[in-house]
């Protein structure tokens, strides 16, 4: 079994972000960036899967600016074997990217694409799902346990009531959950070694696909401000404080 | 303008957050709500029942991604806007049928600011987006919490769709959590329990509280990761967003993912024995001191008072 895992470079996710006060945008510039969470989960099931001789290749694809690199050094010193960077500085919408995706899945028709569930700097939660309906191939999104059973996958999905399992023939793809698995932090030899494995950079403009978006972003704001609190000294203040709130709501 | 509205449904029950989404959508135009089931009968007659909706159209199908947006995709033709909640079904089918549909879907919406004008939330809710949305059709999921439900009282009819959608994937089992605390997204009080709850048992004291106040029963990731409480919840970027009138936060530190999914809580209260904590930073009433001693007092002090629960 061959398999593609796409991940994203984002603004790192312990980092507290600013609203640039023109309302333009989030401040990234000077920030810490590193691969998405979600993405490392999907790495590491992809590698998991080779190591279990279940895989025989794991090639890692990134979309974005040359730093974009790094991510995709990451997943390759976490074991995967080469990596694709489609290179653009332009900020692309979902679908772009998920065409984008699509066209990298036609030249290397991988059995398995392996994707973050959502990206957490738009948190949008489209890509997997788009790339499944471009290629033509069913979906189990928000994996957080993957089986391979022959020429088929058994997914357990993280989903509103609970979980469920649902099979899924391959080709296919999944999405990774955080309760997946959990990621490896890749030794320094590993490290080492992946600045050796093969990384291919290609142009996004050489893909045959329209990068303009489509939605005009008008305004990026801050949320609303909570004002400030007070501290209460005892259960007692606490109970009553709880029964004045539930009080109000009665009155609505 | 007509709206297509899917519904999100749970054991042959319409969701409690339908009314809030069939609210949301007509906002937008007059709303047609889609239930795709395999036993859709009572699903549909709820349904119809909600004030706003033009008509109930029924596909009788296995309740996958794909048969769930070739449903949709067959009577997207008709109509300006495809929606659904923001739920973990919307999620998975609205951007697959976009992706069909060659249109770049707006997701998360948390309010609508005219007929192609939204805002949703990034970065955890640390930033919010406007955007204006110029293609011929609009996909779309709503955060059902974000938005007052509609009345009741209406007979829209009941139409049964004869399609035949077919999928790869095949539902093999659920595993579900077996509580009858009120649905989180939607409840008007929610208890949340962080990893300090420190066990299962643990958690079943904030139960009890949250059986006092009538209130749904939350976690953080960390409580889940550990096994405490169940995924379904789990509060959150990842988990379920809230937006109660009342949060109690109980040993929650408050780290950003949690936040991102409790901004719509108009009032938090907390109990830490941490006073630094992000949490008790944001919260309007915090108690310090240490859960296992406060929370049974607050239960017995409460049921003291003779609270009364909300509805
Ligand atoms: C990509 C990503 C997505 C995530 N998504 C989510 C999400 O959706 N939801 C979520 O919740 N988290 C999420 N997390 C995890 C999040 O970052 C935090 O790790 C988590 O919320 C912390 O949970 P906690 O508050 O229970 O634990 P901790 O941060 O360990 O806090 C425990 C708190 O309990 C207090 N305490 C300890 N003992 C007591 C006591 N006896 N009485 C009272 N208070 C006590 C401590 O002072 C502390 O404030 C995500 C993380 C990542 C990386
Ligand atoms: N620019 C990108 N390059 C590669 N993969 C991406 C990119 N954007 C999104 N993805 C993949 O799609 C998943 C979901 O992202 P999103 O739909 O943006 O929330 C991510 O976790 C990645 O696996």
């Amino acid at each position: 079994m061959k398999i593609l895992v796409a991940v994203k470079r984002v603004v790192d996710h312990n980092v507290r972000i600013r609203v640039r006060p023109d309302g333009t945008g989030v401040e990234t510039t000077g920030v810490r960036m590193s691969m998405n969470p979600f993405c490392k989960h999907a790495v590491e099931a992809a590698v998991q899967l080779a190591e279990k001789g279940q895989a025989s290749e794991v090639v890692i694809v990134s979309v974005g600016p040359k730093q974009s690199n790094d991510v995709i050094l990451t997943a390759l010193a976490m074991g995967a074997h080469r990596g694709i960077l489609v290179e653009t500085d332009a900020a692309l919408e979902t679908l772009t990217i998920a065409k984008l995706l699509a066209k990298v899945a036609d030249e290397e028709q991988p059995d398995l694409i392996l994707l973050g569930k959502q990206a957490v700097d738009d948190d949008s939660n489209h890509v997997g799902q788009m790339l499944a309906a471009l290629t033509n191939r069913p979906q189990a999104t928000f994996a957080s346990e993957i089986v391979v059973k022959g020429s088929e996958l058994e997914v357990t999905r993280e989903v509103d009531y609970g979980r469920e399992t649902i099979a899924v023939p391959l080709p296919a793809v999944v999405t990774a959950d955080l309760r997946l698995n959990t990621p490896r932090n890749a030794a320094l030899p590993m490290v080492m070694k992946a600045r050796s494995k093969p990384l291919a950079v290609r142009p996004a403009d050489t893909f045959g696909v329209d990068l303009t978006p489509r939605l005009t972003i008008e305004k990026i704001s801050p949320p609303a401000e909570r004002v400030p609190g007070k501290t209460v000294g005892s259960v007692a203040d606490l109970a009553s404080a709880i029964a004045s709130e539930v009080n109000e709501m009665e009155a609505l | 303008m007509s709206v297509l509205l899917l519904a999100d449904h749970d054991k042959g029950e319409l969701s409690p957050a339908t009314a809030r989404l069939v609210a949301a959508a007509n906002q937008l135009g007059p709303v047609d709500v889609l239930v795709v089931a395999e036993n859709p009968g009572n699903i549909a007659a709820s349904a119809a029942q909600i004030a706003g909706v033009r008509i109930v159209q029924v596909v009788k199908a296995a309740e996958t991604a794909e048969s769930i947006t070739n449903s949709l995709e067959s009577l997207a033709q008709r109509y300006q806007s495809v929606s659904a909640s923001a739920s973990s079904v919307g999620k998975d089918v609205i951007p697959r049928l976009a992706a069909k549909l060659d249109i770049q879907p707006v997701t998360d919406i948390v309010a609508i600011e005219g007929a192609n004008r939204f805002t949703r939330p990034i970065y955890a809710g640390n930033a919010l987006e406007t955007v204006t949305d110029p293609q011929p059709k609009h996909l779309l999921t709503f955060r059902a919490s974000a938005f007052r439900p509609a009345a009741s009282g209406n007979a829209a009819p009941v139409e049964n769709l004869d399609l035949s959608v077919t999928s790869a994937a095949r539902f093999l089992a659920a595993h579900r959590t077996e509580s009858d605390t009120p649905d989180l997204a939607t409840a008007q009080i929610v208890i949340g329990g962080g990893v300090s709850v420190a066990s299962a048992e643990g958690f079943q004291l904030i139960e009890k509280l949250g059986k006092t106040l009538g209130a749904a029963v939350g976690a953080t990731r960390a409580a889940v990761d550990a096994g405490y409480a169940p995924n379904d919840w789990q509060i959150g970027q990842t988990g379920k967003i809230i937006a109660p009138d009342l949060y109690i936060a109980i040993g929650i530190s408050g780290a950003l993912q949690h936040l991102a999914g409790i901004q719509g809580a108009k009032k938090i209260f907390a109990i830490n024995t941490d006073p630094e904590a992000p949490l008790v930073k944001i919260a309007d009433v915090a108690l310090i001191g240490d859960l296992f001693e406060i929370v049974p007092q607050l239960i017995a002090e409460l049921e003291k008072s003779g609270i009364r629960k909300p509805q």
